[in-house]
């Protein structure tokens, strides 16, 4: 029982924290939005002269943002769908009795544990190198032309590692919604006349939608901002072919000493991530009514 | 059709034996019902006569041809679950539609169904609602309306009724008993309320850690029941069972003897004792009387209109027509 009073209390007591939250937020944001609108380059230490939308012009004119978005959005999208149809595979796969089954579960969510520079470093070098991975050796073994993974389908590559990371982490999500399924509604179908097929189609599914929808929000969030992995495996190359926004902006900023650019991308970075956010938000929202 | 033969069934949950070799015939249009104490394995019986369980050993006949490698779905049979299992995401339109979409019927038929059964079950306006958005009750009626439109050669249900509340779950048995009545199709129904049993059944399976204690019609498990266990389990309140020097002068190792089938006087009786806790329903009252020399207090009902409180002497006369003798084995002696 919430009173007049103690709800003022309880807002004088979460203040700090709300008050702390917001400076952490508002202070970064808006010295990048201040920033976006200097020229404010390293390596031209004469004055940082407000430009105005300059650097957003250029940002948007730069043959590599098309590129830049359409990666990010290749690279999200296929991500996405090879976690999500690939989660629910697995969770299919360990929700069913088996021997060894805690073994095996953990063995599944390992590669989740793996830092990211890690395991680009160790699909590049150990798997994707044509001379000394794995996958040359068995091409060579074979008898056929091993594939130099980063130089011929690179982007391919890239959302092939980050899937392969994320697996377990849909998988897991996935697993926990299968064992919230009431069985007796899967014996009821079953008594109807329904074949696994349709009991998957029309009882799994539907179920596990709402899950769905949280491992593709969560996802998406953390996808966009995909970063070491390029980093440590292509440099955002061959040319831009895997080069995301977060990838460009820091190409600009750091390496091209420009913060003013690297700001702007920055910025429209951000605006791009709340407009999917509102979409999954709706999405999201519309689903847990239901 | 639905004629159900079990035939030396067996089932083990690995080393578990649940139910030891058990016969059982059902007869086509019967209504029968499983009754037993809590974990004799009722549910287990119904879930292999349904096919959701594979027996151990044992045949299970249905119209007389073998059905026991048969799946589910290709038995004919309908069942009805205690939590109702309505698919939560569908309409109640689409719930009850579901069986007769996986058979590929035709829209109308299924549209015709639907409506006869929506009438029957007074669901008519809610086949748009979501199973989240109904009472227990309207839910229990989906329930039946899924299982009556395929038109099954007999229904099943487990504990259909638990979950509803007392006067809900009094109208919901009229219904089914009514059901029944109308489709003339074979109903087999697991309860642990032996008024359930009482009131719906033509026959009553007893129970009891999955032996099948006796068969037979309620009247029948009332007057004759063939053991002390059968005895104790039908009858509300409980039937007395008393052992000692009264029943040996009988001739038994156990007499029993119903709480209506004693007489109440407060000047003479043949047994002597004081009243205790007394249970006034108005109609009529439940007094629990502790008679020296009687292991146990005995239950006995009176008249709503008997003036005997806490403490009171009570003298009781049981009616030496309806005294049920048992030996030693437990066996019923004529
Ligand atoms: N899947 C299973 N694995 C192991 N044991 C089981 C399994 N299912 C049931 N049992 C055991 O079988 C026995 C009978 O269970 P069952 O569910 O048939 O009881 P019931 O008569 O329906 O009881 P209730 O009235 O409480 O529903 C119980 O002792 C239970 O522990
Ligand atoms: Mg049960």
């Amino acid at each position: 029982m919430a009173t007049k009073a103690s709800r003022s209390a309880a807002r004088l007591m979460i203040s700090p924290a709300v008050l702390l939250l917001l400076g952490w937020m508002i202070i970064p944001l808006s010295m990048t939005v201040y920033f976006s609108f200097l020229r404010y380059n390293l390596l031209m230490p004469d004055g940082n002269p407000f430009v105005g939308w300059d650097n957003y012009y250029w940002f948007f004119t730069d043959p590599s943002f098309k590129d830049a978005m359409l990666n990010t959005l290749l690279l999200v999208g296929g991500v996405l769908a090879i976690t999500t149809v690939g989660g629910v595979l697995f969770a299919l796969l360990l929700d069913q009795p088996m021997w060894g089954q805690g073994v095996i579960r953990i063995m599944v969510i390992a590669p989740f544990f793996v830092m990211p520079t890690v395991s680009g470093l160790v699909w590049k070098n150990m798997f994707m190198n044509p001379v000394n991975g794995i996958f040359g050796h068995i091409a060579s073994a074979l008898g056929m032309q091993p594939v130099d993974f980063f130089s011929q389908i690179p982007l391919l590559s890239i959302i092939f590692i980050v899937a392969w990371q994320w697996l377990p982490f849909a998988t897991l999500i996935l697993l926990t919604a299968f064992q919230s399924l009431d069985q007796e509604q899967l014996e009821a179908a079953e008594m109807d006349g329904a074949s696994w097929l349709a009991r998957f189609w029309y009882i799994m599914l539907p179920h596990l939608a709402r899950a769905i929808t949280v491992v593709i929000l969560i996802q998406t969030i953390f996808l966009l901002s995909i970063f070491a992995e390029i980093l440590v495996t292509t440099n955002g190359g061959p040319g831009t072919s895997t080069t995301n926004l977060t990838y460009l902006i820091y190409v600009s900023s750091l390496l091209q000493y420009d913060v003013g650019m690297g700001s702007a991308g920055g910025v429209i970075a951000i605006i791009l991530a709340n407009i999917v956010a509102i979409f999954l938000m709706r999405m999201i929202g519309k689903n847990l009514d239901a | 059709m639905g004629r159900i033969a079990l035939k030396q069934v067996t089932k083990s949950f690995g080393p578990v034996t649940v139910i030891p070799p058990l016969d059982l015939d059902i007869e086509d249009g019967e209504f029968v019902v499983f009754v037993g104490p809590s974990g004799c394995g009722k549910s287990t019986l119904l879930r292999l006569i349904a096919g959701l369980e594979d027996t151990t050993s044992g045949r299970i006949e249905i119209d007389g041809t073998d059905a026991t490698g048969m799946p589910p779905a290709k038995r004919g049979l309908a069942m009805v679950f205690q939590s109702y299992a309505l698919y939560p995401h569908m309409s109640v339109r689409k719930n009850i539609a579901f069986p007769m979409r996986m058979a590929k019927m035709s829209k109308q038929e299924q549209e015709r169904r639907i409506e006869a059964a929506a009438k029957a079950l007074n669901l008519t306006d809610y086949l748009d609602r979501r199973p989240g958005q109904l009472s227990g009750g309207q839910r229990q009626r989906v329930a039946i309306g899924r299982a009556i439109v395929r038109e099954p050669d007999a229904f099943l249900f487990d504990e259909p009724l638990s979950n509803l509340d007392a006067a809900l779950r009094v109208g919901m048995r009229l219904e089914i008993s009514e059901l029944h009545k109308r489709l003339d199709t074979t109903m087999i129904y697991v309860t642990h309320d032996q008024v359930e049993a009482m009131t719906m059944a033509d026959k009553i399976v007893v129970l009891q850690s999955g032996v099948i204690e006796q068969v037979g019609s309620p009247l029948d498990l009332y007057r004759s029941p063939r053991n002390k266990f059968v005895a104790g389990f039908i009858g509300s309140p409980k039937m007395n069972l008393i052992e000692g020097p009264e029943a040996e002068r009988r001739g038994a190792h156990t007499i029993g003897i119903r709480p209506e089938h004693l007489s109440v006087s407060d000047r003479t009786g043949d047994w002597t004792g004081t009243v205790g806790v007394s249970e006034h329903l108005g109609s009529d009252t439940f007094f629990h009387v502790t008679i020296p020399g009687f292991a146990e207090p005995i239950t006995v009902r009176a008249g709503g209109d008997v003036d005997l409180h806490h403490g009171d002497t009570i003298h009781l006369t049981p009616d030496a027509t309806q005294i049920h003798r048992f030996g030693t084995d437990g066996l019923r002696i004529e």
